[in-house]
């Protein structure tokens, strides 16, 4: 069962820019695109452990800002010549409302 | 013995025939060029980019001086010949230089037309011929201020655009029912007045003007229907006629031209007349390429070749505005003998029209859409009979034989001696000949071997394909490294483009110059948001998300995603209260670590980035400001004690470093910018490896710049001296901001200078009084708006978001 956890207002997030969110596991970064897209992946980039929800957003990527590694939101995964993937985190939009999935992150702990 | 050349006129046309004589004859004559105008030999087909503030008049040389000296040439600028003596054979100055010649070439050029009406003769009124002319609209343009440009021709409407560029309120008055009616038809007329127009200019045609009128200088502009018009700029751009005075005077025959054969020659045997002073077979030309052909002519002819005749060819004409396709060949007027094949396209703005004669191409109107403009130039000169593809003929030649629309394969299908360059008169096989014969892989060399898109660079697209089709992979066009893979355009032409056209946010960038994404990435951003930011400090809402992150929140992230904090200490100079309040900061934070920084300050690193609003509060009470520790802006103004303290100080070195940096503080630059002074040559402040340094000497100040102490080491160039400590500060604020209004994002000082020589930097700032006040300007003007502490409007909380997560979800479950 998918337990969804409301986060708060996507007006919350400036578009081209990212929040986080503090679990027990650690922060997660949820972004908005320009087109109001939002996407959520843990805040941790798999290069040197960058915070990625601090780096520039372009189109449905960010940029590391330790490194500049460019990692895609949509699948966690490093761009270019570089490798490695973040996790993903299920996010709902529900009007304003913003969602993300739990259960994958106490998966996870588990 | 050599024979001696005098040229009169400095212009492309005999330029160019210079170039093929020392091709053809080296060192068979002595050449001495008079020039009236003060400079060497340039573009004049690009006035209207360098007008409109697309190009910069160094861009455009053709001949530099270094070119003269090589060549053994010698030219006198600013000379104007005033008199010929064909008995004696020798030419005379105005500033009394008199020189004998074997050979005289004429090249005095056109003069244009100023219509005699009242007030023509008013301050105010121009002409737009020169770099001179250019000058004065690019200062007229200042005011902002209304101008009126008299003739919608060629150089009227290029002249209009560039004026609108320069954001000024532009009305173009026309004569004639259309505009360009000597290369368009009506229909075209009217779609290019309709261009002209959503640009913002007005057009008023059928305008007859009839005075100008104004109190000692220009105010408006009367037409013969009563109309008044209020200009403070007028420009007469009705036309051109040979200026053959000189010639005249000296008995030379003179029609409306003067009077040459098909070799150049005048009815004097040893002097010759080339470009728009001359009449061959009673024509009189003002486009290049025929010009350019004349020059050849000449050149064979003194070379000895007696062979070399001028032929006359119709040329197509195009209009240097960017934005605005059109191409017009030949004879386009309505005749029982002919038919027309006309296309519209009203939603994508084209209009093509063909006028035929006996299945002939005749005339070529293109509006729009110009690529197929060659093809058909092609298909005209050849006399091709088009009857077998005259239903398909206006779509072009990709759709000749139903060949798919790849413009490759279209200039692919060219023959060899389709015409690819209209102003040099290069054909393709010379193009790819040369590429092959010599191993040309650059645009330049290009040019410089064929000549082709060396002038107004409109077929450059051409040329270019032509290089991918010879040598493949091996050509690489991008001669320009691009800012990013979201474009093609260099760091150079995004910042030229960004004034010229007045972009003022990012999205109007990646617009107009044709982003190729959406919202560009993490290397443009940051750089176009500078441009921005620099090209228009009042004016311009800074993109925050466009920032790297330190920027952003105004700390220096730390490998651990941790922040650390500089704040501002004056020249290095702190006291027992700052120290105290830097010292409560740490203890009731936390701070794992203090460090002195090399730029004389204090740095709290490992601080969390939700504690950062908390820790500046703390900081601002004491009365600290950001030190702009993570900014590509001033960065730190090293000091030593200098003659407050140290018995060799020779100057205030701390109180001058303090006032550098209370004046300079919170500015953005290309790059981060760090400063010191020292007061004395023993240098304790280390000024010398600096972007910009000082060494005080008993006589004043010595200032140094574009030093580095990181990736490279390089010692500071010296500026110069100056008296005053004043003085000091405005050259060091005008030559940051002309490194401000220059420099490429992230490109520090030293690379800076080193691109655009120290030279040239020394003469604006040095030199240059007025360049520098300008500069200096500039950069108080853009303080107004940059000097505001960071920190303290994030304590009253700006950018709240930046610094809270936005939930925290999941702890109670944990907890159970």
């Amino acid at each position: 069962m998918m337990n969804w956890v409301s986060i708060g207002s996507i007006s919350d997030i400036p578009r081209r820019g990212a929040r986080c969110v503090a679990t027990p596991q650690g922060k997660i970064a949820v972004f908005r695109t320009a087109d109001d897209q939002v996407f959520a992946i843990e805040d941790h980039c798999p290069h040197k452990g960058g915070p990625l929800s601090q780096g520039i957003v372009h189109g449905t990527a960010v940029t590391c800002p330790l490194h500049n590694w460019v990692i895609s939101l949509e699948t966690g995964k490093a761009l270019g010549a570089d490798e490695g993937v973040v996790r993903t985190i299920p996010v709902r939009i529900d009007g304003e409302r913003l969602f993300i999935a739990l259960e994958a992150l106490a998966s996870r702990a588990a | 013995m050599t024979e001696k050349l005098v040229i009169i006129g400095n212009g492309m046309a005999p330029g160019r025939m210079l170039e093929h004589l020392l091709e053809k004859a080296p060192g068979r004559y002595q050449v001495t060029i008079f020039n009236a105008e003060p400079r060497v030999n340039y573009d004049r087909i690009m006035l209207s980019p360098v007008l409109s503030g697309e190009k910069a008049y160094e861009e455009i040389i053709i001949h530099g001086d270094g070119w003269y000296i090589k060549h053994g040439i010698t030219l006198y600028k600013g000379h104007k010949i005033v008199a010929i003596d064909r008995q004696a054979k020798t030419v005379t100055s105005d500033h009394g230089v008199t020189e004998p010649y074997d050979k005289l070439v004429i090249a005095t050029g056109s003069v244009p037309f100023i219509i005699p009406v009242p007030g023509h003769d008013l301050p105010g009124v121009l002409t737009y011929r020169d770099l001179d002319d250019v000058r004065a609209m690019m200062l007229a343009a200042q005011s902002r201020a209304k101008a009126v440009v008299i003739g919608g021709g060629l150089l009227g409407l290029e002249a209009a655009a560039g004026l609108n560029a320069q954001g000024m309120d532009v009305t173009v008055l026309h004569v004639m029912p259309t505009l360009m009616e000597r290369q368009l038809d009506p229909a075209a007329g009217y779609l290019l007045q309709r261009a002209v127009e959503q640009r913002g200019i007005k057009v008023i045609t059928k305008a007859n003007t009839q005075a100008i009128t104004g109190n000692g200088k220009v105010e408006r502009v009367e037409l013969a229907d009563g109309t008044v018009i209020p200009a403070t700029l007028v420009v007469m751009a009705v036309g051109i006629r040979p200026n053959a005075a000189l010639a005249k005077e000296a008995g030379i025959a003179v029609n409306r031209g003067i009077v040459v054969d098909a070799g150049m020659r005048s009815n004097d045997p040893d002097i010759y007349a080339i470009g728009e002073c001359a009449e061959v077979n009673g024509q009189v030309y003002g486009l290049v390429a025929p010009l350019y052909e004349m020059a050849r002519v000449a050149a064979s002819h003194l070379a000895g070749n007696e062979a070399a005749a001028f032929v006359h060819m119709d040329t197509p004409t195009k209009l240097k505005v960017t934005g605005i396709e059109l191409f017009s060949l030949g004879d386009f007027a309505e005749g029982d003998d002919r038919q027309e094949i006309v296309l519209r396209d009203a939603a994508a703005g084209v209009y093509k029209r063909l006028v035929l004669k006996d299945d002939r191409i005749i005339g070529t109107v293109l509006y729009g859409e110009t690529a197929d403009g060659a093809w058909f130039n092609d298909l005209k000169k050849k006399q091709t009979d088009i009857s077998e593809m005259r239903d398909t003929l206006i779509f072009g030649q990709s759709y000749q034989g139903g060949a798919p629309l790849d413009p490759m394969a279209a200039v692919a299908a060219l023959p060899d001696d389709a015409e690819i360059c209209g102003c040099n008169g290069v054909c393709k096989g010379k193009i790819t000949g040369a590429i092959t014969a010599r191993g040309l892989t650059s645009l330049d060399d290009v040019r410089a071997h064929t000549k082709a898109s060396a002038s107004c660079g409109s077929c450059t697209g051409l040329v270019e394909k032509l290089m991918v089709l010879t040598i493949g992979d091996k050509y690489n066009p991008a001669a320009v490294q691009p800012m990013c893979s979201c474009t093609a355009l260099g760091h150079d032409e995004v910042r030229r483009l960004i004034k010229a056209k007045g972009l003022k946010t990012i999205p109007a960038v990646m617009q107009e110059l044709e982003w190729k994404t959406s919202c560009g990435c993490a290397k443009c951003r940051p750089a176009l948001n500078y441009y921005l930011v620099c090209d228009w400090p009042d004016e311009y809402a800074d993109d925050y998300q466009s920032r790297f992150i330190n920027e952003r929140v105004h700390a220096n992230i730390q490998k651990d995603g941790t922040y650390s904090v500089v704040p501002r200490m004056w020249g290095g100079v702190t006291n027992a209260a700052e120290l105290r309040a830097i010292a409560d900061v740490v203890d009731k934070f936390d701070i794992p670590m203090v460090k002195v920084t090399g730029g004389q300050r204090i740095d709290m690193l490992g601080i969390r980035k939700e504690d950062l609003p908390a820790v500046w509060a703390d900081l601002g009470q004491a009365g600290f400001v950001s030190g702009h520790a993570y900014a590509k802006g001033l960065r730190t103004v090293k000091t030593c004690v200098g003659s407050d303290w140290c018995r060799f100080g020779t100057q205030d070195s701390t109180g001058f470093g303090v006032r550098i940096e209370k004046f300079m503080w919170g500015s953005w630059t290309p790059a981060k910018v760090k400063m010191a002074v020292s007061g004395c040559p023993r240098n304790c402040a280390e000024a010398t490896c600096k972007d910009v340094g000082v060494i005080c000497v008993d006589s004043g100040y010595e200032i140094h710049f574009a030093g580095a102490a990181g990736l490279d080491i390089k010692g500071t160039e010296v500026l110069g001296l100056v008296k005053t400590e004043d003085e000091a500060l405005e050259h060091i604020v005008a030559l940051t901001q002309m490194y401000r209004e220059q420099g490429r994002y992230l490109e520090r000082i030293y690379k800076w200078a080193k691109r655009v020589g120290i030279a040239e930097i020394k003469r604006q700032i040095m030199d240059d009084g007025e360049k520098r006040k300008a500069y200096f300007d500039r950069f108080v003007f853009s303080q107004k708006f940059a000097q505001v502490d960071p920190w303290s409007e994030r304590v009253s909380g700006k950018d709240k978001h930046e610094f809270r997560p936005m939930a925290s979800v999941g702890f109670a479950q944990a907890a159970e």
